[in-house]
């Protein structure tokens, strides 16, 4: 499957400002009993959204591509739903402090761009987006490597090459391991 | 040349190719595979006009989603029954084995790998569930991957991976009486923190480590993803080869001598250096409660719920006290004595035979609290009918708790096992999530002991006191 690429990308912010949110609350488990990659929007933080005062139901929240949240999100399940989710709701790049593996794995598998930074900077980022009352937008350039925004801020991140190649190209990465089909072919002879 | 881990060998002996941007593509041994994560793959397939490379390196079965209750009957559940349906249908028109809900041979994936001898020693293992670490303990690299990749899998039998950095998760001395391999890792999550170990591969050593049954490093390696981490390992040894001889999938006779002497091998050599290193003793270990919504937020049984203000960091208090408003949970509360609604001893983590003879051996001549509704889910078909052989239904059944069919159940709740909005439950699973076992629900994690020793008390009990009762 080959993706939307990745380069760069502008949009509105929501901030979720909690650490080790896990993947069954991004997407609890009755949702994953579909056979299909879509339909998960509707569902993301499912539980969660039952709460009016979620973050992610205030007005100023609606329409956001960009989420900054807390340490260690998308940790637990290895559940790609969760990732599908997000993609679907419209978030286009999660800023945080930090990832859990497989989750970063998952979102560069589907366009999505985990960007690592600081704590402090995420702390900025969190007072400048709940401050913007729903006008807080950032710049998430993949090329460059760097997050701005129009009042000043800038800071720098770093990403696996590969994933990010593969976000900067939508690569379809089947398809390029199988560009290395005759090494897979001899190194199972080498084995046999 | 230069000392090795285990986990540089593994990683060393599957490398294909390496890209230039870094990552290696690394060959798959064994790829197991669950109705939940698959459909999307398969689908991905079949529109790419692609095969499974390697079918007989693929073994599927149904868990996640399955019922537990009575089998005779059709499932109520449709899209359930959708998505167990696409799982035949795939694993036919690719030539995937499967054990379906029909086969004795049926359960978790991630006992039935071990079980089946399928599961060994240098062995590079994926599926598409984080638990997959449980695997490691065989001294395999054993990984949890996304959908995408099981896919990638599917049709290269490889997977694009950077190598890991290594921790080495030392655990000196011996466990006490009443301490289980369960309260070894939950302590380690504890003190390291549940991303204490991302981006590493752990490797357990150590005298208590070495001291486990072949169950018990597969509880202990089953939890290394709680820490955040890649994998967990522990290097095989003669405990190790013997719990694999005669299994059904394991090397045979003409073979098993040589197997094993290059099994031998894989042990980290002296020297071996790793990039990181943390040092528990076992003997200071109690058993362990969780009391919040993550398994890091763990304590001694004999110990009290925490004062959110004591936490160093904010982001700590702010977790800590949205923990126990969730948890209904007041600061300064003993552990021991919390009352419990739901009592459930199962999951990967724990539902093994070991597992399923500590819990009965605490429930025999026992019952279980008025109240209280108890589950035991064996881990397989083939850990229930060995139970069964023992004795085991017949004491759980006697102690008023319920004896059910194998698969993932309440540890995730797919399937009609759920906690009920503000139901408190001792459970023996791997994660204390907001809602994991049911909307609302409140997990507190153990061992299959304590757990036990919960239902009948119909509160969170010492189980160390319980060794010393006559019944």
């Amino acid at each position: 499957m080959s993706l939307t690429p990745f380069v760069r990308h502008t949009g509105k912010c929501a901030a979720l400002p909690r650490a080790n949110v896990d993947t069954d609350q991004i997407i609890p488990k009755q949702f994953l009993k579909r056979v299909e990659r879509t339909g998960f929007g509707s569902a993301l933080f499912y539980d969660w959204r039952a709460n009016p005062e979620f973050e992610l139901n205030r007005p100023e929240a609606k329409d956001a591509t960009i989420l900054i949240t807390g340490a260690n999100f998308g940790c637990g399940s290895s559940r790609e739903h969760a990732v599908w989710a997000l993609a679907e709701y419209g978030f286009r790049a999660i800023v945080a402090p930090s990832f859990a593996d497989i989750f970063t794995a998952n979102c560069c598998q589907n366009g999505v761009a985990p960007v690592r930074l600081s704590p402090d900077s995420i702390d900025e980022l969190t007072r400048r987006c709940l401050g913007g009352r729903g006008a807080y937008r950032l710049t998430v350039d993949l090329e460059a490597q760097r997050v701005t925004d129009d009042a000043g801020f800038g800071a720098s991140f770093t990403m696996e090459p590969y994933r990010r190649e593969m976000l900067l190209r939508g690569l379809d990465e089947i398809g390029r391991t199988l560009l290395e089909e005759p090494r897979i072919t001899a190194f199972e002879r080498s084995r046999a | 040349m230069t000392p090795r881990t285990l986990f540089d060998k593994v990683w060393d002996a599957h490398v294909v190719h390496r890209f230039p941007e870094g990552p290696a593509l690394l060959y798959v041994d064994l790829h197991l595979v669950h109705e939940v994560t698959s459909p999307q793959a398969f689908e991905g397939l079949r529109r790419a006009g692609r095969r499974v490379r390697r079918p007989e390196r693929t073994v599927a079965t149904v868990d996640h989603n399955v019922p537990t209750g009575d089998r005779s009957l059709p499932l109520d559940d449709p899209i359930a029954a959708t998505q167990l349906g696409a799982l035949a249908s795939n694993a036919q028109a690719f030539g995937v084995e499967l054990f379906d809900l029909a086969s004795p041979r049926q359960g978790i994936v991630h006992v039935i790998g071990p079980e089946l001898g399928l599961t060994q020693p240098g062995m590079v293992v994926v599926c598409g569930d984080s638990h997959t670490s449980t695997h490691g303990a065989f001294g395999a690299f054993a990984l949890g991957i996304g959908t995408s990749e099981v896919e990638h899998v599917l049709a290269t039998q490889c997977l694009v991976l950077s190598k890991p950095r290594t921790m080495e998760a030392r655990f000196t001395g011996h466990r006490s009486p009443g301490v289980t391999a369960k309260d070894l890792i939950l302590a380690l999550i504890g003190r390291i923190g549940t991303a204490g170990a991302t981006g590493y591969v752990l490797e357990y050593t150590g005298d208590a480590i070495r001291a486990l049954s072949m169950e018990e490093r597969m509880t202990v390696c089953n939890m290394s993803i709680e820490a955040g981490a890649r994998a967990g390992m522990i290097a095989p040894d003669d405990t190790t080869f013997a719990y694999l001889e005669g299994r059904p999938r394991a090397p045979g006779n003409q073979e098993w001598g040589p197997t094993v002497a290059a099994w031998r091998t894989l042990p980290s050599d002296a020297g071996a250096t790793y990039d990181h290193r943390v040092e528990l003793d076992a003997a200071a270990v109690a058993p362990q409660v969780t009391w919040g919504t993550n398994p890091g937020m763990v304590t001694d049984i004999t110990g009290y719920v925490p004062n959110p203000a004591d936490f160093p960091t904010a982001d700590e208090r702010q977790a800590a006290e949205r923990a126990l408003e969730y948890m209904a949970l007041a600061p300064g509360t003993p552990l021991a004595g919390l009352p419990v609604d739901r009592v459930f001893v199962g999951s990967c983590t724990n539902a093994r035979i070991e597992d399923l003879r500590a819990a009965a051996h605490v429930a025999r001549g026992r019952k279980v609290a008025s109240g209280v509704r108890a589950m035991v889910v064996p881990g397989s078909q083939q850990v229930k009918a060995q139970g069964e052989r023992e004795g085991l239904d017949r004491i759980f059944l006697e102690a008023g708790f319920e004896w059910r069919n194998a698969g993932c159940s309440l540890c995730l709740g797919m399937n009609a096992d759920v906690l009920r909005r503000g139901e408190r439950c001792a459970s023996t699973s791997n994660r204390n999530f907001e809602g994991r076992q049911g909307a609302g629900g409140r997990t507190h994690l153990m061992s299959p002991a304590m757990a036990a020793a919960a239902a009948v008390a119909g509160r969170l009990v010492d189980v160390r006191e319980w060794e010393h009762e006559s019944v």
